[in-house]
């Protein structure tokens, strides 16, 4: 056994020189110096101090003298007075308090928290990028247009499709667009539909999507093992269903295998295939959605990119379609012209698109990551990513399938969906399971999804991370096994070693406190 | 590790992908690069675009200093690769900042609550239609055609397949919302009366106004804010009697990207929160009693409720939060009132500059740091200041091709960038 960490692993001995030796997990977590932090507005700094340099206003100009009174606010009650060294502590302590890729192994299920190379941060810092102005005239941006043309036709030919549009901000934005382009082309064919088919698998931003789009959502079930079957579509399939949205492999890591079948069911009726590509870090250059019958794809960058993903964005979620579904894409359009690249952004040159979805060209700054991942592996790297997430996935399924059970039997691909069932009678949940994971260093999987599964733990390590790695995570979940046979109120007790043991959700729900206000006192 | 998972090869892995479906060639995609070979051609790239002036256009996305404090902070690691703070214990970092975040929202808004962020102002703008509609069970939104008109042009797309019916209602030769117009547009079937503050022509529209005459009507009142250093000097849209305010955040701390990502704010009254879309941060205690944050409310939300959520917004614009959070901290008090008055003077300077160089404005009504100056043709002043490597500002034309008031006008925007020289070689360049 190996340890990522050389520490040895001594969670649950005893021992008279805990004092001198912390308690260190699997993963190396340990205790250490963490500050406890005001809310930057509790830090009643002398009235007056400022973190910038600014130059004076300068001019005789005078607002008040010149903009109506009733306009203008007196300096806002509230706001800190903090200088640059207290807001840099104060950040910087905040942060101590996060777990992220950088820190550890961060297993997300679906969520694909692969390491994000620092060169691409330095890359989308160039200041020909950084400072570029959305409405720079085409002969000052060429620059931007390329590169959104070369990922444009990257991310086409990656998932097999004949063009993408790269302006959705996030992956649910792709859906929604990809949902509108489905809308839009049984529109123009005089033919609205009611309904889409979603899997119970689905993440639940695909019977948003719909729902946001006016389509009502009918849910299938997936079979006993795993998959979408061609019996089940086949039924709920009518000339009033607009599309099935399937995510593939899907949210158990399992290939839809019957996807071929399943489009030619959907398309015989009129219908449309959506593929929802959260998981396409499975599939690079390995196999196609766009040569498997779908018809429409999200991508989410942040995810198999490896743009940052940011404590929660931003994303980013261009959407591939087929033929039939260019004429719809929303504005704007790159296009090349010659040598020279220009943006199409009047519906004017494009009569049919659904429109517009951002305020200007999509989130560029993710763009330049994109691609510059995708120029520094190249078609062998591509491949080699899928390859290894599969590896990784399927190496931890191997060596937990004894300790943890294991709800479907069928091959995954690059994650895998345990149970808690073998713990529960102990008492111990997947939740309690998922808090202990924190105490050995690790950041817990996906759990409780996807919904078909109780007690789901949704493993997906990503090909960013090494042997040496996974067996530091599968040591840490055998010892939660094992501890949760000898000890499990000591599993339930945790997390015992970050800054904060669990907290209260149903008080937050409950009484919200959403900000902060003078002599705010949550306790 | 294939002996351990029971494969011979990496091919392997893959056999529960049907044959016939799988990929039987390299993707057809440019060869590896390392990373000086990667720089090289990134920088290539970058080359191309001339930024090596401050724009002088604006139009919804702001030049603005950055302070480096930003980029240091936001590119710790543990800030900067984690996700979505499901796991509250080990996620405390981001979840304060995102509480500060709403708390910052709220001031400069002077409305009572925000969520964690939005995708941009212009999905913000539509999901607050979208929840004005669920909030009056009405479907009319009256939007004035001086709010941003991409903003405008996301709002339709959005409520396409919702049936619900958009209003455009005039600006006036103030370049204000027509007040009158507004009146007659808003009626018993209105859910929203959305308006720009300031609005696309820099104008400082009257968001007092047309909140008291939605408010006559039963409709939420929804004002718009790109240019948020403008709320250093001009009240907060909540205070002025709006019950939702949106828009974005770029101007703090976000550089401008070619125009995403930018963090989108979403902020209302109390009474409306659990119709809200998006992830909300709260405080709470945890079993020892010390206060921490959790994200809450998430019935709202579609990995709970589905195709029942208020939206379908999952992950947003949280790095993007927490560099307006990092600048705010920063600006502080002191300095965003300072900031809001460079600005002001600065756009002074500027129509100054103008007036000398024989350029009017285009609109009286009171501006911050934007505002639209009557130059002839506009697209011909963009052509020939491009050459000179300067961007010039916005032809309204393009957006306004209907209304020959706007033939001649070119938005222009200065902020605490633009130097006084450079403000004055601009002008003359104009008239050049």
């Amino acid at each position: 056994m190996s340890n990522p960490t050389g520490w040895k692993p001594r969670i649950e001995q005893e021992s008279g020189t805990a004092a001198t030796h912390p308690e260190v997990g699997a993963g190396g977590a340990t205790s250490g110096l963490a500050h406890e932090e005001r809310l930057l507005f509790e830090h009643g700094a002398a009235n007056g101090r400022t973190g910038v340099s600014l130059p004076p206003a300068g001019g005789d100009f005078d607002p008040e003298r010149e903009l109506p009174p009733e306009l203008l606010r007196a300096g806002i009650e509230g706001l800190p007075t903090l200088g640059e060294l207290e807001v840099v502590r104060h950040f910087t302590r905040l942060s101590a308090w996060n777990h992220g890729i950088d820190t550890g192994f961060y297993p997300l299920g679906s969520c694909t928290m692969k390491y994000n190379p620092k060169s691409s941060e330095a890359l989308a810092r160039l200041p020909g990028f950084a400072n570029a102005h959305p409405l720079l005239p085409p002969e000052l941006a060429q620059g931007s247009l390329e590169l959104m043309f070369q990922l444009e036709r990257a991310l086409s030919e990656i998932s097999g499709f004949a063009a993408t549009t790269l302006a959705p901000a996030a992956g649910a934005q792709g859906e929604l667009t990809g949902v509108m382009m489905i809308r839009a082309w049984h529109v123009a064919r005089g033919d609205a539909r009611k309904r889409v088919l979603v899997p119970d698998t689905a993440h639940g931003t695909n019977p948003a999507s719909c729902a946001q789009n006016g389509y009502d959502v009918v849910q299938l079930e997936s079979g006993p093992d795993g998959r979408l079957h061609p019996e089940t579509v086949r039924d709920a399939m009518d000339e009033d269903v607009a599309a099935i949205m399937i995510t593939s492999p899907n949210t158990l890591g399992i290939f839809e295998a019957h996807i071929a079948e399943i489009a030619e069911i959907v398309h015989a009726k009129g219908g449309l295939l959506y593929g929802d590509g959260a998981n396409l870090n499975a599939l690079l250059g390995v196999a196609r959605p766009g040569d498997m019958g779908f018809d429409v794809m999200q991508f989410n960058l942040h995810k198999t990119f490896a743009t940052p993903h940011g404590g929660g964005g931003p994303g980013s979620g261009p959407v591939a379609v087929s033929e039939k579904l260019v004429p719809f894409l929303p504005l704007p359009v790159v296009v090349k012209e010659g040598e020279r690249y220009r943006l199409v952004n009047d519906g004017k040159e494009r009569p049919r698109t659904i429109g517009k979805l951002r305020e200007f060209h999509g989130n560029f700054g993710m763009f330049v990551r994109a691609l510059a991942l995708i120029r520094e592996y190249g078609p062998e790297g591509l491949k080699a990513t899928a390859q290894l997430a599969v590896l990784n996935a399927n190496y931890l399924r191997a060596r937990l399938k004894d300790a943890y059970d294991l709800p479907y039997e069928t091959d995954s691909l690059h994650e895998v969906v345990f149970t808690d069932k073998a713990q529960k009678p102990t008492g111990v949940t997947t939740m309690d399971l998922a808090k202990r994971l924190i105490d050995h260093g690790f950041h817990p999987p996906t759990i409780y999804f996807p919904l078909v599964v109780h007690g789901a733990l949704m493993i997906e390590p990503t090909e960013t991370e090494s042997k040496e790695t996974l067996d530091g995570f599968v040591d840490g979940m055998h010892a939660i096994a094992e501890q949760a046979r000898t000890d499990p109120e000591g599993v339930r007790a945790s997390p015992r070693k970050p800054v904060r043991a669990r907290l209260d959700e149903t008080r937050a729900a409950r009484k919200p406190v959403l900000r902060w206000r003078p002599g705010m006192k949550v306790e | 590790m294939l002996a351990a998972v029971g494969a011979e090869t990496l091919e392997d892995l893959f056999r529960s992908i049907p044959e016939g479906l799988r990929l039987r060639r390299a993707l057809d995609v440019p060869r590896a690069l390392d990373e000086i070979a990667l720089f090289a051609e990134m920088r290539r790239l970058a080359a191309r675009n001339e930024t090596d002036h401050p724009p002088f256009v604006g139009a919804g996305a702001y030049p603005h200093h950055v302070p480096p404090v930003v980029d240091q902070l936001l590119l710790r690691g543990e800030f900067f690769t984690a996700y979505t703070p499901y796991q509250p214990e080990v996620s405390q970092g981001t979840l304060q900042a995102l509480f500060e975040w709403q708390t910052f929202v709220c001031l400069l808004t002077g409305l009572d609550v925000a969520n964690a962020s939005m995708y941009d102002g212009a999905s913000a703008t539509a999901e607050a239609a979208l929840m004005a509609a669920r909030v009056t069970d009405r479907r009319k939104i009256v939007i004035s055609a001086a709010v941003h008109p991409e903003y405008r042009r996301v709002l339709r797309t959005y409520l396409a397949s919702t049936h619900d019916e958009i209003v455009t209602v005039p600006y006036g030769d103030d370049g204000r919302t027509d007040l009158a117009a507004l009146a007659r547009a808003v009626d018993d079937q209105t859910a929203a009366v959305i308006i720009g503050y300031p609005n696309f022509f820099g104008v400082v529209d009257a968001v007092g106004e047309a909140s008291s005459l939605a408010r006559k009507a039963g409709a939420l009142s929804v004002a718009v804010t790109t240019e948020a250093v403008a709320l250093g000097l001009l009240k907060g849209p909540g205070e002025l009697g709006a019950d939702v305010a949106v828009g974005t955040f770029q101007s703090f701390g976000n550089a401008l990207n070619f125009g995403g990502p930018a963090p989108g704010f979403f902020a209302t009254r109390q009474e409306n929160v659990r119709q809200m879309p998006g992830r909300l941060c709260g405080a709470t205690v945890d079993k020892h009693g010390r206060r921490g944050f959790v994200l809450t409310l998430s019935t709202r939300e579609q990995h709970i409720r589905r195709e029942r959520a208020t939206s379908n917004i999952c992950t947003n614009a949280g790095l993007c939060a927490l560099a307006a959070t990092i600048h705010l901290a920063l600006l502080g008090r002191r300095g965003l009132a300072q900031l809001a008055r460079v600005n002001y003077a600065r756009a002074r300077l500027l129509s100054d500059a103008m007036r000398r160089a024989g350029f009017g404005l285009r609109f009286a009504g009171p501006t911050f740091n934007e505002m639209a100056f009557e130059v002839g043709d506009a697209e011909a002043v963009v052509a020939r200041l491009a050459k000179r490597g300067l961007a010039a500002g916005a032809p309204l034309a393009r957006w306004y091709p209907d209304d020959p008031r706007m033939k001649g006008a070119l938005l222009c925007v200065a902020t605490e960038l633009h130097a006084p020289e450079l403000i004055e070689m601009f002008a003359q360049a104009v008239k050049e």
